[in-house]
Order: structure tokens, then sequence, then C-alpha cells
């Protein structure tokens, strides 16, 4: 029900009540139909993530590998044990959109 | 895929379990509020990675699981009403009123249609004004903007043949609910992404002080659950009850302020009973007095009374965190995604669907 996906805006439709504002958003190749009302100076090429047909708000690039930024950053106080290596299931595998 | 793939990456998971593993010197208990979060976990194993001092504790962020039985036989009597065309999510259709589902009422000639948004019934609303639309509108406050954005566009269009059957629910009064519980174990709280894009995190800083508990707002990819869960336990080891945000790419302090209005012009905040846990004051959201006309509620005079649910059925104890969907005599056997006897069976955000789906299939 929560489910947000990444998309990337490719046109916004004119409207001049923002409320109706609408764009084309391009999912991996998935052009859909999406409302931008939420979305304030909605930009064609801005990441938004969107959820069942609403973008709830613009995806931060900078911040985007902030993930990776926190693991180099407590990683350096140590090396880490890759023993258990066998108990991850699937992360590398499964990369499609469900 | 880009904002992805890359939060699947395995090494930097493997790295994440190794850290947490020599972050922890004793036992906690960690719940993900959010149903999706619980299905990302129990996909990629993510707890059974984790060491054994470390326990997830799946909450109640399911709005499928937690409508309260009574709105599904309301929808459903309204489904059955002559010229009316019900369009809900698909997962709604499926869920078990006291006595069938939506799909039963499909089944039995009713139209009763699945949409991915709620704009997708204003279309229908428009294409057939011979008919009634009635959209049973379920969700958080992920879904509540764009509810309230179909309302907005009804209004626009006057659309006099669409209304709602709303049971938006809210999720910071929920978390109260599971932390005043009389033996609540939970230690820290992953707090869900996709609410907090839209409404911020400040709610949950009074949450956090109040039952001395940290708070990280978290996304949903493998890599940022686990990302989530090392903040959490860093904040428990060190004595820490702070709100913090993992989910820096979608999430902001203040949250979305112009879907927050959007939310607000339409809906006001209500009083709702959550199935399996009860009534919860101010935890729904209703239409506001000026778009009562589209308050299927009003609009169709469906009686509906008080059920209980099958007694096997511990969804309310699976809801409050207070058991897995393990523990549940009917899980499995009795209780099958394709004969639900409640509504977490059925649910993409249900715990006891993502253990039928995740862990039976893999024999764990
Ligand atoms: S397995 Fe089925 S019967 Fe048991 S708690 Fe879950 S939904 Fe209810």
């Amino acid at each position: 029900m929560c489910l947000g996906v990444p998309g990337r805006i490719e046109e916004i439709s004119e409207n001049d009540d923002p409320l109706f504002v609408t764009g084309k958003v391009n999912f991996g190749g998935v052009l859909r139909e999406v409302i931008l009302a939420g979305i304030k100076d909605a930009k064609i090429g801005d990441w938004v993530i969107v959820h069942a047909g609403f973008a709830l708000n613009k995806l931060n690039e900078e911040e985007a590998s902030e993930v990776f930024d926190y693991l180099r950053q407590i990683s350096e106080f140590g090396r880490i044990e890759l023993e258990e290596a066998d108990g991850i299931s699937g992360c590398a595998e499964e990369v499609e959109i469900d | 895929m880009k904002y992805v793939s890359e939060y699947r990456d395995k090494e930097s998971a493997l790295k994440y379990t190794g850290l947490i593993k020599k972050l922890v010197t004793r036992e906690w208990s960690i719940m993900e509020v959010c149903g999706g979060q619980t299905h990302t976990i129990v996909k990629y194993g993510i707890d059974q990675l984790l060491p054994d001092s470390v326990t997830l504790i799946h909450g109640p962020g399911c709005p499928v699981c937690v409508t309260p039985i009574e709105l599904i036989d309301q929808a459903i009597s309204i489904a059955g009403l002559e010229n009316v065309i019900l369009c809900s999510f698909g997962d709604m259709l499926r869920v078990p009123g006291s006595c069938s589902d939506l799909l039963g009422v499909k089944a039995s000639g009713g139209d009763v249609r699945m949409v991915y948004s709620p704009i997708d019934a204003i279309a229908i609303a428009a294409g057939n004004p011979e008919k009634e639309i009635v959209f049973f509108a379920v969700g958080f406050e992920t879904t509540a903007p764009v509810t309230a954005a179909a309302v907005l566009q009804a209004e626009h269009l006057g659309l006099d043949n669409f209304s709602m059957l709303v049971s938006h629910v809210l999720v910071p009064p929920a978390i109260e609910v599971v932390l005043s519980g009389e033996d609540c174990a939970i230690q820290g709280f992953l707090a869900a992404g996709h609410v907090c894009t839209v409404m911020g995190y400040t709610e949950y800083e009074p949450i956090a002080e109040k039952y001395g508990v940290p708070i990280v707002v978290t996304g949903f990819e493998p890599l940022d659950i686990l990302e989530g869960i090392h903040m959490c336990l860093k904040q428990l080891e060190e004595g820490r009850t702070d709100v913090e945000n993992q989910y820096l790419r979608s999430v902001s302090r203040e949250g979305n302020r112009t879907a927050i209005e959007i939310m607000r012009r339409v809906f006001e905040i209500t009083d709702r009973k959550w199935r399996g846990i009860g009534r919860i004051p101010g935890s729904g959201l209703r239409l506001r007095e000026r778009f009562a006309r589209f308050d299927a509620g009003k609009k169709y005079e469906v009686s509906s009374h008080e059920v209980d649910e099958p007694e096997i059925c511990i969804s309310g104890e699976v809801l409050r965190g207070n058991k897995k969907p393990l523990e549940c005599a009917a899980f499995g056997n009795v209780c099958t995604p394709e004969h639900p006897l409640g509504a977490p069976m059925v649910s993409a955000e249900g715990a006891c669907a993502a253990y039928y789906r995740y862990r039976l299939a893999r024999g764990k």
C-alpha cells in the first residue's frame, strides 16, 4: 500500500491550477501519467517518488548515496567479518521491481 | 534501475550485518512499523542475518489489515446495490468481511473493479455518468494526498455520481497504542519512510521523548533497512532516544507541505477503529463537511453491526507485534493466501502473507 516507486519526469502538462498539473514519468522505460500537484516547481528531469499515481516528493540526488557514505564511515572503525556470506538470500539477484 | 538496484547490493548488505554484529552487546527488540518493510525483511531474510540478540517485531503498518470488518461489510453491501461500480485497490477486494469478500460480490454479478489509483475511479465516473461510482479508500498518510486529489478532481469536474467510503488511518497514534501496551517489549522503532515523505517526522519527536525510544525514519530497500537497524541499535547502545532520518533522499523533517495541504483541505482527523486493535482516538481521516456529498457512508444508508473475528485468527496479536504469524495455529493450513481467515494473510503488506510467501516457500 505504501509502495513508492522512483521515476524521472519527462513531460509536464500545462494547467492554470497547480492542483491539476500532471506529467509523464519514466519508470525504467515505462511511461505513466502522474499527478504532480504535490511537487512544487516540478521540472523535467526531476526524480520523484510515486505512489498510486501521485508524486509524493522530489528525490534528493545529493542524499542518494548516503547509505554508502554511512557504511564507509562506520566501516572505518575496523575490518568487518564476512563469514556469514551464505546468509543473504537474493539481494544481488532480485533487482526487479515488484 | 536507478534508486532501486544499488540499494540491493549484496556486498554492502553483508558489510552492514557484520557491523551490526560488532555493535551489539545485549538483547534488543526493534519494531518496523510498516508492512512494506516487513515484506523486504522477510523476503531478503534480513531478520535471519542479524545476530540472535536482535529481534525484529512486525508492526501494524498494513492499512488493508486494519480496515475494520464493519466497513468491509458496508463496502460489500454497497457493491451489491444495483447501478453501483465499486472500485478499490487489489488487496482490498480479497479481504474477508464477516461472510464474504468483494470478489465474492463480483463473482455473483456485482461490478467490482480493481484500480491502481483513486484517480482511475474518477475516470470511470466521468465515463459512466449513468452509474454510481464508489471508491473504497484505505491507506496511511502516504495515500491520503492522492485520495484527497481525487475528491478535488471530482469537485472540479462536477461529478455527482462519485463518492468514497473512507477508511484512512494515521500512523503516530497507533505507535502510541503499541508503546502503551502493558508488556510492551519494543525498545526502538523504524518509522515508515513513505508516510514520513509526506508528513515529515516532527510528530515522532514527542513520542520518542515521552516513551524513551529511538525512532529512525527508514526506507524500503534492503540496504535502507539495514542502515536503519544499525542507526537504531547504535542509539540503543549509546542510550540515546532521538528521532533520526535514514531515508534522506526522500524525507525531510517538515515533510512535503504541498501534499499535506492538499490532504488537509479535504480531510479532518477523526477517531477510527482498527481491525484487531480497537478504537484509537484521532487515528483516522474523514471527509470535511464541505465534501459531504462525496461521502458514500452518508449517501448509502447501509447498516453495519459489530462482528467478531474467527476465533482462531490471532491477527490482533500479530498486528500489535505480540505474536509472529508462525505462532498462529491456522497459519499455512486452514489459513492461506487462497483462503485467508484474516486480513494479514491477504495484503501485500500483511505479516502472515509475507511469512507464507517467503518463509514457507523456502522451508524455513
Ligand atoms: S495466519 Fe491467518 S488466521 Fe493466523 S493470524 Fe494470520 S491471518 Fe489470522
